[in-house]
């Protein structure tokens, strides 16, 4: 006990002590961020996993502002889009951020999973990452799905209309299945309020709760690399791996350049081209629901179009919505179906690399395909690219076994700048 | 063993395997049936449901060759009593139809049939284009004077121009590639038409 008070310092070291002594500060700093050690040779197709986080971010501030102002319901959903646009201040800004925002979600998350085909980087040891991380992406879908009803414009209730009808193809409980999820006997306030319900409270902490999963996970195994080689099995005299550095200062500083940038993007999308021609808004969802006249072209917004292609290139209905989900659901096989001895693309032979890329012809394609009508050369060219999508998740088990691959080399290919 | 600490030889592995197994069966049953009022909750409430029901019509009220529309659940529907003029239109024009059997259409199995109906003198259909949606509108006498004079009598709707017989079935050069759709309806006698179920003593919202 000393009678005089201790100086500003040491009470701040005794408030850090006192909550390092009740939580583990420390540690988690130590163990997530400084002491954690990922690969030195990332390159670009690296950012976009903690572009993602913030964007995620970004859409619960902008989505919990505009619940403030929305109303759900058939009577009153479209009107207080209207109100938050013209009348609340900044309204408008709010929700453009947050419409651009569910657009630009996906750009980052289609990058993000192309880098993993790039580099391999749902291969053991990090299929349970891949796993948790296509969760992630099915409930971002079933987000922006429930999310493009709630202005109730007569795309959303079109989109709506048909995307739950789907459900309808299901044998035996179809018909059943569908009444339940629309709680009427059409889309109806029942299916406008519910659908609010699972946007704003029910999906995203389910998202919420996967990418958290998806960073345990990631932390446990540590982060693949443009070489796909495991830093951990080379480590240095200190115990961390001799390719690796630590997480903060180095790669925090390195996404931050990456947020500059995506935020110079997102505000010339927000302040210039806010409905990008049709593609991120709509045409036909600013004008109100209704269901006696539907629109020319129902068409998804452009991160849906590559499946919905699919779905309308095959004659059968059910066939159709089978493929459509199969489409979806085959990433899951990815870590199965590859059985490339070596990750990275870097050190794959001709086939897979040629895989890859008409893959990626295919998707594009077919994104382009699911925004024409669907009529004459467009629905052959569609199951043209269909047949592509497939090729390259199917036949991979055969080609990724036969295919030649390069001798990996020891330690990752670094070149220090001059 | 100190202070009553039970020792691995003491413990009834059996006893316990059963015990656990015991209570996460309970468990999981409580949940299961905690489960049935949230997904209940979803289903129609009874709001949508008295909404819903199945629409009555009078029959008596409609005349020969006349239309008369009934809206069920918020669908425009067409109910047309068919002269045996009108019935006589729908034969000799099967190769100019798209689907003239219904094969590719949307109906009740009763009236997948050449006239569309349980019962030839009553047509009942859902007014809506199988196109886009539109309404389409009533062009009963035959070789109507824009629709040429080959024109057996049906509906033409106005938006992107479909043609539709007095079956509801769609002519080749449509837009729309199936026939109208059929609602599900039954006849609780001669002069009541219900809209909505499949036999008239069924109950409710199908």
């Amino acid at each position: 006990m000393t009678p005089a008070a201790p100086p500003a310092a040491a009470k701040r070291a005794g408030l850090r002590a006192w909550i390092y002594k009740r939580f583990p500060v420390e540690e988690f700093i130590s163990s997530q961020l400084t002491g954690y050690y990922a690969p030195k040779n990332f390159n670009f197709w690296y950012f976009f996993g903690s572009l993602a986080l913030l964007v995620l971010v970004l859409q619960l501030v902008t989505g919990i502002f505009l619940t403030m102002f929305y109303k759900p319901g058939e009577a009153t959903s479209f009107d207080s889009i209207e109100f938050i646009m013209r009348e609340v201040q900044w309204g408008w800004l709010i929700r453009y951020l947050h419409s651009s925002g569910a657009s630009l979600f996906f750009i980052i998350v289609y990058l993000h999973m192309f880098r993993a085909l790039l580099y391999g980087s749902y291969k053991a040891p990090r299929e349970l990452l891949w796993l948790i991380g296509m969760l992630v992406y099915f409930a971002l879908m079933a987000e922006a799905f429930l999310g493009y009803v709630l202005p109730w414009g007569n795309m959303s209730f079109w989109g709506a209309q048909v995307i739950v009808n789907l459900f309808g193809t299901i044998p035996m409980i179809g018909p059943g299945l569908v009444e339940w999820i629309r709680g009427d006997y059409g889309i109806a306030d029942a299916t406008l309020n519910r659908f609010f319900a699972l946007h704003v409270a029910a999906v995203p902490l389910g998202i919420l709760l996967l990418v958290v999963l998806h960073l345990v996970a990631l932390h446990e195994t540590g982060s693949n690399n443009p070489d796909g080689i495991e830093i951990k099995e080379r480590v240095g005299a200190d115990g961390h791996p001799l390719d690796g550095i630590p997480f903060h200062p180095y790669y925090t500083v390195k996404d931050i350049v990456g947020v500059g940038v995506m935020f110079v993007l997102l505000a010339i999308v927000v302040f210039f081209v806010p409905t990008f021609g049709g593609l991120f808004l709509e045409p036909a969802n600013f004008e109100p629901a209704n269901p006696m006249s539907t629109p020319e072209h129902i068409a998804p917004v452009w991160y849906f179009t590559p499946y919905y292609a699919i779905l309308r290139a095959v004659p059968d209905q059910r066939l159709g919505a089978l493929l459509m989900f199969l489409s979806v659901a085959l990433f899951v096989f990815l870590p199965w179906l590859d059985r490339s001895p070596v990750k990275s693309m870097r050190y794959r032979g001709p086939l897979s690399r040629m895989a890859l890329a008409i893959f990626v012809v295919c998707f594009v394609a077919l994104g382009y395909l699911g925004l024409q009508p669907a009529e004459g050369l467009y629905v052959i060219l569609a199951r043209i690219f269909a047949c592509g999508y497939f090729g390259f998740f199917l036949l991979m088990y055969w080609y990724s076994h036969i295919d030649k691959v390069k001798a990996v080399p020891e330690r990752v290919v670094f070149h220090g700048h001059p | 063993m100190a202070d009553g600490v039970i020792g691995d030889s003491q413990v009834d592995k059996s006893r316990r395997v059963f015990l656990t197994a015991a209570t996460a069966t309970t468990g999981a049953i409580g949940v299961a049936f905690a489960l049935v009022p949230f997904i209940s909750s979803w289903m129609p409430s009874e709001r949508a449901r008295a909404f819903g029901a199945p629409a009555e019509l009078d029959l008596s009220k409609v005349e020969p060759g006349q239309m008369v529309m009934v809206i069920w659940r918020k669908q425009p529907i067409y109910v047309v009593r068919r002269t045996p003029a009108m019935l006589a239109s729908l034969a000799g024009h099967d190769d100019r139809l798209k689907d003239p059997t219904s094969a590719h259409s949307d109906q009740p199995p009763y009236a997948k049939n050449v006239q569309r109906a349980r019962k030839g003198e009553y047509l009942v259909l859902i007014g809506i284009c199988t196109h886009l949606g539109c309404l389409p509108k009533q062009r009963f006498e035959p070789g109507f004077a824009e629709l040429g004079a080959d024109w057996p009598g049906g509906f033409f709707c106005p938006c992107h121009g479909s043609r539709f017989d007095l079956a509801g079935r769609v002519f080749d050069g449509s837009p729309a590639s199936v026939n109208l759709r059929v609602p599900p309806y039954a006849f609780a006698n001669d002069q009541t038409l219900v809209i909505g179920v499949d036999a008239a003593n069924q109950k409710g919202a199908a």
